[in-house]
C-alpha cells in the first residue's frame, strides 16, 4: 500500500507488532503435567492434561512446537463467525466490525504454528484475507474524505496492523493539510511571502532557508 | 479471546493487576510513537532490572538443580522477550536524546524528564557535537556567522536547532471515557473520547492525556 517511502512515520515494524500480539492470551489444551510458571510476564497454569489453561501465545506457540498442546480456536476464529463479520464489513462502506485489535497477527501465528487446530483451516484463512481485503480498502477510500478541515480522525476499530500500515500516509496528508491550513501560512501568503519575525540592522541578514 | 465483551471485562481486571512489563510495553509504545521525549520512568525501570536479573539468577539455578529443559526454555523466552522490551525503551530513548541533544540540553524541563545516565550522555553528546562543528565547519566561517545554534548575529532565537514536530498527528487509543476534549486553544474542534476508541489526532493537543496516563499512543 501507498506511503512507505518515510522510514520515520513508520514507527513499528511489523515484527514489533507481531511481539505486541504474542501477548494476547488463547486457550491451550495440554497434554503434560507441568507446574505453575512463575513469570515476569505473568503467572500460568499449574497445567494438567485436558484440563484447559490461559497463557500467552507466545507460551502457546512455543508449547505447540514441542507437541505439547493444543491450541483452542478463538471463537471470532470460526467459520460462522468470519462469514458473519464479512458480509457486515460488506455491508457497510464506512464501519469496521469489531476484531481482536491484534487478529491479523494471531490469525497468522495460528496458520504458521497450530494448523492442525484450526477446522476448516483453509476457508477460515481465505476468509480473514477476504475480510482484510475488504477493510483495507475501507481504509483507502476513506483516505479521500481527509481535507484542510480535518482536525481529528476516527477509526473506531480499526485493528493493529492496519494502523501501522495506514500510519505514514494517513500522518503527511494531515499533517501537510494542517500546514498549509493554519492561519499563519495564510497569512504569510498576504504580506508578499515576508516573514514576520523582526529583521534587525545589527548585520547583514541571508536567510539560509529555502521559502 | 471467547467474546468480545468478556474482552473487556478482561481488560478492565487486568488493568487492577497490571504487570510491570505490562506498564514497560506501554510506555515503549508510547515513546515509539511520540515525537518528543517523555518522562523516563526511573521506579518502573529499576523494578524491571530486579525481576530480570532474578530470572538470571533462577536460570542459572536450574542448570544446577536438572530442571526440566521445557520449563528451563519457557522461562528463558520470558526473560529474552522482557530483556528485548527493555533494551528497545533505553536504546529508543539515547536515539532521541541524539536527535535532539541541542533541543533538550537547553530546556531544563525536558532535561527533567531523563534519567540521570540518559542525561550525562545527553551532555556528552552535546559537547562532542559542537566541538566538532567548531572544528570542521564554524572556525571556518566569517564572524557573524559561526554560532552552533544560530544562523547568524541578526538572529533573535535559536533558529537552527532542531526541535521534535508537536504539531505531528498521532494514533491514539482511548482507555476510559475522557468526554469532550478540546482540540486547539480557541476551542473551535471539540471532540468526544469515548473509551477503547481508535483516533488520529494532534500530538500537541493531547499531550496532557499522554503524559497524564488517560490515553496510549499505537
Amino acid at each position: 500500500m501507498a506511503g512507505q517511502s518515510d522510514p520515520h512515520l513508520s514507527i513499528f515494524s511489523p515484527s514489533e507488532v507481531e511481539f505486541v500480539a504474542e501477548d494476547e492470551i488463547v486457550d491451550i489444551v495440554p497434554n503434560i503435567r507441568m507446574d505453575a510458571l512463575n513469570m515476569i510476564s505473568g503467572d500460568f497454569g499449574p497445567f494438567y492434561p485436558q484440563i484447559p489453561a490461559k497463557v500467552p501465545l507466545w507460551l502457546a506457540v512455543a508449547l505447540k512446537k514441542r507437541g505439547k498442546c493444543t491450541i483452542r480456536t478463538p471463537d471470532w476464529m470460526t467459520v460462522d463467525r468470519l462469514t458473519q463479520v464479512l458480509e457486515a464489513e460488506r455491508e457497510s462502506s464506512r464501519e469496521f466490525q469489531p476484531l481482536p485489535f491484534h487478529y491479523i497477527e494471531i490469525s497468522k501465528l495460528l496458520f504458521d504454528h497450530a494448523r492442525d487446530d484450526i477446522s476448516d483451516a483453509y476457508l477460515v484463512r481465505s476468509l480473514v484475507e477476504d475480510i482484510r481485503d475488504v477493510r483495507f480498502h475501507k481504509v483507502e477510500t476513506g483516505l479521500e474524505t481527509i481535507s484542510g478541515r480535518t482536525h481529528a480522525v476516527k477509526l473506531k476499530n480499526l485493528s493493529a496492523m492496519e494502523v501501522n500500515i495506514v500510519r505514514p500516509f494517513m500522518v503527511r496528508t494531515l499533517q501537510a493539510f494542517y500546514k498549509h491550513d493554519s492561519p499563519q501560512m495564510i497569512q504569510q501568503a498576504d504580506t508578499t511571502g515576508s516573514r514576520p519575525t523582526p529583521v534587525t540592522d545589527r548585520g547583514p541578514r541571508r536567510d539560509l532557508r529555502r521559502r | 479471546m471467547s467474546s468480545w465483551d468478556e474482552d473487556e471485562a478482561a481488560a478492565s481486571a487486568a488493568e487492577a493487576a497490571t504487570t510491570d512489563v505490562e506498564l514497560l510495553k506501554r510506555a515503549w509504545r508510547n515513546e515509539k510513537a511520540a515525537p518528543e521525549i517523555l518522562r523516563f520512568d526511573s521506579p518502573l525501570v529499576s523494578r524491571v532490572r530486579e525481576q530480570i536479573q532474578l530470572l538470571e539468577e533462577t536460570l542459572d539455578d536450574f542448570a544446577d538443580s536438572g530442571v526440566d529443559d521445557l520449563v528451563a526454555s519457557l522461562y528463558q523466552m520470558d526473560l529474552d522477550r522482557t530483556l528485548f522490551l527493555l533494551r528497545s525503551y533505553l536504546r529508543l530513548r539515547l536515539q532521541k536524546i541524539e536527535k535532539y541533544t541541542m533541543h533538550i540540553s537547553r530546556s531544563a524541563d525536558l532535561l527533567s524528564r531523563l534519567s540521570p545516565q540518559e542525561r550525562r550522555f545527553a551532555k556528552s553528546c552535546a559537547e562532542i557535537m559542537e566541538k566538532h562543528l567548531e572544528q570542521s565547519v564554524l572556525s571556518k566561517l566569517p564572524y557573524g556567522y559561526d554560532s552552533v545554534s544560530r544562523q547568524s548575529l541578526s538572529s533573535t532565537e535559536d533558529d537552527m536547532v532542531p526541535e521534535p514536530q508537536l504539531n505531528t498527528f498521532v494514533f491514539c487509543k482511548t482507555k476510559s471515557d475522557v468526554g469532550a476534549f478540546q482540540l486547539d486553544d480557541i476551542g473551535e474542534e471539540v471532540v468526544d473520547l469515548v473509551a477503547d476508541d481508535l483516533y488520529v489526532l494532534r500530538y500537541k493537543s493531547i499531550k496532557g492525556l499522554v503524559e497524564g496516563g488517560r490515553i496510549d499512543l499505537i
